[in-house]
């Protein structure tokens, strides 16, 4: 019961900003329907809505085949297969980079650097991969994954150290950082670490270290590696001293230096755990069946979506593992709306950018929809709005 | 007061509130006439805020009514409030201080020359005539950051006449004065009300009540439990019925017993955040088995001495021995674990974390020592089991060890630190405005407790601005000025006056005791010296105003 009210006043808001944003979406996509459609169609968001739906979980609720709407629910099984390990393979990398941003909230750390981090243990995941690529595969998926990890906790290091000995704002240092890595690597990996061979520049195969596929066309390890750092990510925040520690920082960080703790070394190392969960991601996405070497032309924006996610799921392990769900199915189900229903698959950044506003405005939401929940510490919210007011918080 | 047969300028009748759980305020009558001044006395969580809340507004009543001069109204609100002239002095200033005093009296009430610019011409002709009529000139250019805590409240004062308040409400005004300060300030309150104003005064400091109030009512579990006339009560007849049981106002500290020096600090020089020597070369020892208080005006120094002592920021100079151990430049961490407790003085920024449920804060300073964690886990059972301990022993009113640590009382939350620093085992004891906004039972409470301490044979540095409290709980007492151990004295020798003295001058001759009442000049020249005054209380936002999370909070009941 406790634990019931609990989980509605955390996720209510999400929620509701969830709704918003879809509604808003729906709005939007009426009144673009002239152009992509060539006329005014109110039902168009329901088409679209419906084929992304389908796309992400193969369920159907809408027949249309006789080019009239029907409400028709049917699950085809080959295809709900198919849409669930799409889902669930665009959902892994962005769990991950919620993780990085989620839990540098609760160290009062916001976590901007996720796509350098991404970057960086991407290319040390294939750089790794490919030097062990005739390894057995145990050894070489192993090995590829912690280089790939370790990759991103370096470049988690690197803030917070700058923060912890100079006061530099983790926010600004990332962010730069992001640049960094995506310009050098893309350096390297068009000169030294170029193969010959391709049309165009990459690294070399990772072999043995592509990740074994489990189920479907591409449901691979990584879906695993990813959902399982969930489990350790809660453990750590809430059931050891250390989550405590990092907590407390967050929280209060005057409060923390008088319990005795050291908020240097909680910023350091706080900062590299969440440069190794993207760096985790970074390697799953590089070391995934789909690719298997470091294309230079390779671009993400998990990183900043691990912002929405983090946000969208509360900080909360749990709440980002459902989070990044949804965000991943928005992105598997984008490419089935744009063939079923004609519209740009872009509406769906439009609606994760709306998804952030709503979270955003939960003081207007609280006061306009008269919500009921308590508000339970919304600190991701005032690390944020922190970042860019009074700065550090050491 | 002359006895004419007017319509009360305050009429609130039958006001109940309740919020889940608990009865704020259960049919409370309060009446205060043109000119009177009107004690409001209760311990925190009694309702007063809550009722001072629905007069500002800020909470609807569920039932009742309210009256001015005799006709009905609904406050709809604080702006409705001010307009119908019933104003507000906040125990923390509502002052910006880098805007100056003009500035901050014009914002929200300015005054137009015409409809773009301020007529500031106007608004200062003004502010100065309220300041002469009321006995306190002051300058209306001067930054309010400069003032010193008595003239910042001044200023709240005068921001209140200058909306034309009739009805002043003011909470806990001399918390933060010298007794100096509080006299004059008293001053202004006669004069306020021998020319019609009617005041409602919030403390809890007894003497000072039956001192200036004319009337006084009392207010125990949301309900009015007694009116007096101050002639005809006494400080131990209040407290009772404050309470509801006799109170021990003045405990019973027995014989000290001191021992051989434990906390020994010689030549402390420390520098504050902006890099400004304010603790000067302070040395003195406090010994096992006695109680050293330090009195002084907020922002003397204390609050960084405290810190260095505690570890929490490193001295440029001097040493710090605890025992046979120089400790000097010590981390937090090994001072605790060479038995040192520290009560911060700002129990929000330091004590306890406020979104934390409150068994977390009852082991925040050994969360990583035994039984509360094992290994590098967190032993949850351990913590609950402290906490059902803690509750009970220190009687810490809350409704479970889960709930946040915010949403109790003040008095309660100090419990909960006192509970927390007082159950290690400890060599020194340092305690920084270890009582400061608590209700007398309260105070009550956690004094008998460091006289234990005490007696147990720790050494205990008692750091407080609460003159009264220094001279009842130490055995010897120093005056810190301008970053100076000025004097050291034996407590039971001690004058209160000349303690007071020294306190606002650093000297305790005539001369500074003219330098002292003459009004501002001394207050800004106590300002502009290495005395910061406390200006970052002015940041702190008003409580909000729902049920348990304010300090007169519903939890406690």
């Amino acid at each position: 019961m406790k634990l019931a009210r609990r989980i509605y006043a955390l996720s209510i808001i999400p929620i509701i900003s969830v709704l918003l944003a879809l509604l808003v979406g729906a709005i939007l996509i009426i009144l673009t329907s002239p152009v992509s459609q060539g006329e005014l169609d109110l039902l168009l968001p329901i088409k679209a809505y419906e084929a992304l739906l389908e796309g992400a979980t193969g369920i159907s609720f809408l027949d249309t085949d006789d080019g009239t709407l029907a409400f028709a629910f049917s699950i085809d099984p080959d295809r709900a297969a198919r849409a669930l390990t799409s889902t669930l393979v665009a959902a892994g990398p962005l769990v991950l980079t919620g993780l990085a941003v989620g839990v540098g909230f609760k160290a009062g750390l916001f976590n901007i650097g996720g796509t350098g981090q991404v970057l960086v243990g991407g290319i040390f995941a294939a750089l790794a991969g490919a030097a062990v690529a005739e390894q057995p595969v145990p050894v070489a998926v192993t090995i590829a994954v912690l280089a790939g990890a370790f990759g991103g906790a370096l470049y988690g290091f690197i803030p917070g150290a700058l923060k912890a000995f100079t006061g530099a704002h983790e926010v600004v240092v990332t962010i730069m950082l992001n640049s960094l890595a995506a310009f050098v690597i893309i350096g390297l990996v068009n000169d030294i670490f170029k193969i010959t061979g391709p049309t165009f520049a990459r690294t070399a195969d990772v072999g043995n270290a592509v990740l074994p596929v489990l189920f479907g066309r591409d449901g691979n390890v990584g879906i695993l590696i990813a959902f399982a750092m969930v489990p350790i990510a809660y453990f750590l925040i809430y059931r050891t001293t250390l989550g405590f520690e990092i907590r407390t920082v967050g929280a209060n960080p005057s409060a923390a230096r008088y319990a005795g703790m050291s908020p240097r070394r909680l910023i350091i190392l706080t900062l590299s755990m969440c440069g190794l969960f993207a760096g985790l991601a970074g390697a799953i996405i590089i070391l995934g069946p789909s690719l298997g070497y470091y294309p230079a032309v390779f671009g993400t924006t998990i990183g900043f979506a691990g912002i929405t996610v983090a946000l969208l799921g509360r900080s909360h392990p749990v709440g980002i593992a459902f989070a990044a769900l949804l965000l991943g199915g928005m992105n598997a189900g984008a490419p089935a709306m744009q063939i079923v229903a004609d519209i740009q698959r872009e509406i769906i950044d439009v609606i994760q950018g709306l998804i952030l506003l709503f979270l955003a405005m939960e003081v207007v939401i609280r006061r306009v929809l008269r919500v009921r929940a308590e508000s339970i510490a919304p600190e991701e919210l005032q690390t944020v709005s922190a970042s860019y007011g009074q700065g550090s918080t050491t | 007061m002359t006895q004419i047969v007017t319509a009360p300028a305050l009429e609130m009748r039958g006001i109940t509130k309740r919020y889940p759980g608990v009865v704020a305020n259960d049919g409370i009558d309060l009446e205060v006439r043109p000119g009177e001044i009107h004690a409001l006395l209760g311990e925190n969580g009694a309702g007063k805020s809550t009722l001072m809340n629905i007069l500002y507004g800020l909470a609807t009543p569920d039932e009742g009514e309210i009256a001015l001069d005799g006709n009905p109204v609904q406050i709809s609100g604080p702006s409705d409030a001010i307009a119908r002239g019933i104003s507000m002095v906040h125990q923390h200033f509502m002052l910006i201080p880098v805007l100056s005093v003009a500035d901050n009296i014009l914002l929200g009430e300015e005054t137009m020359a015409n409809p773009i610019f301020l007529d500031r011409n106007e608004a200062h002709r003004r502010i100065v005539e309220l300041g002469k009529r009321f006995g306190f000139e002051i300058d209306p250019e001067v930054k309010v950051g400069s003032l010193s805590v008595g003239w910042q409240q001044r200023v709240e004062i005068l921001k209140a006449l200058y909306r034309e308040a009739r009805i002043l409400v003011l909470d806990e005004p001399t918390a933060v004065l010298t007794p100096q300060e509080t006299k004059e300030i008293f001053e202004v309150l006669r004069r306020l009300a021998a020319e019609g104003h009617s005041i409602i005064f919030i403390s809890h400091k007894l003497y000072e009540v039956l001192e200036i109030a004319d009337r006084i009512t009392v207010i125990r579990r949301g309900k009015v439990v007694g009116q007096r006339v101050p002639s005809e009560t006494d400080e131990d007849d209040l407290a009772a019925l404050m309470v509801g049981r006799n109170v021990q106002l003045i405990v019973d500290r027995g014989e000290s017993h001191p021992a051989e020096p434990r906390l020994v600090v010689t030549d402390l020089r420390v520098n504050d955040d902006r890099g400004h020597e304010v603790v000067k070369g302070v040395s003195f020892e406090v010994r096992a088995g006695e109680i050293l208080g330090l009195a002084g005006v907020a922002g003397n120094g204390q609050e960084e001495l405290v810190e260095a002592l505690t570890g929490l920021r490193k001295p440029i100079s001097g040493t710090v021995e605890l025992g046979d151990r120089n400790v000097t430049g010590t981390g937090p961490r090994d001072l605790q674990k060479a038995g040192m407790s520290f009560v911060p003085g700002d129990r929000h920024r330091f004590g306890l974390i406020l979104t934390f449920p409150l068994e977390d804060n009852l082991v925040l300073t050994q969360y990583d020592e035994a039984p509360y964690s094992r290994g590098f886990l967190r032993n949850d059972a351990a913590i609950h089991a402290r906490a059902k301990e803690a509750i009970a022993e220190f009687d810490i009113r809350t409704p479970s060890a889960t709930v946040n640590a915010g949403t109790l009382s003040g008095g309660n939350q100090q419990k909960t630190v006192v509970a927390r620093e007082f159950s290690r085992k400890l060599t020194a004891l340092v305690l920084d405005q270890p009582t400061r906004g608590l209700d007398v039972g309260s105070i009550e409470f956690i004094h008998k407790q460091v006289i234990a301490k005490r007696d147990q044979g720790a050494a205990v540095l008692l750091v407080s601005a609460e003159l009264d409290e220094v001279m009842e709980l130490s055995d010897r007492v120093g005056v810190m000025y301008r970053g100076e151990l000025v004097a050291l004295l034996d407590a039971p020798t001690a004058e209160r006056e000349e303690v007071g003295l020294l306190m606002a001058t650093g000297r305790r001759d005539q001369a500074a005791l003219a330098e002292a009442t003459t009004s501002m000049t001394a207050d800004l020249h106590l300002a502009e010296g290495g005395a910061e005054p406390p200006t970052t209380r002015t940041h702190v936002p008003p409580p909000p105003p729902q049920a348990g999370n304010d300090d007169d909070g519903s939890t406690s009941s």
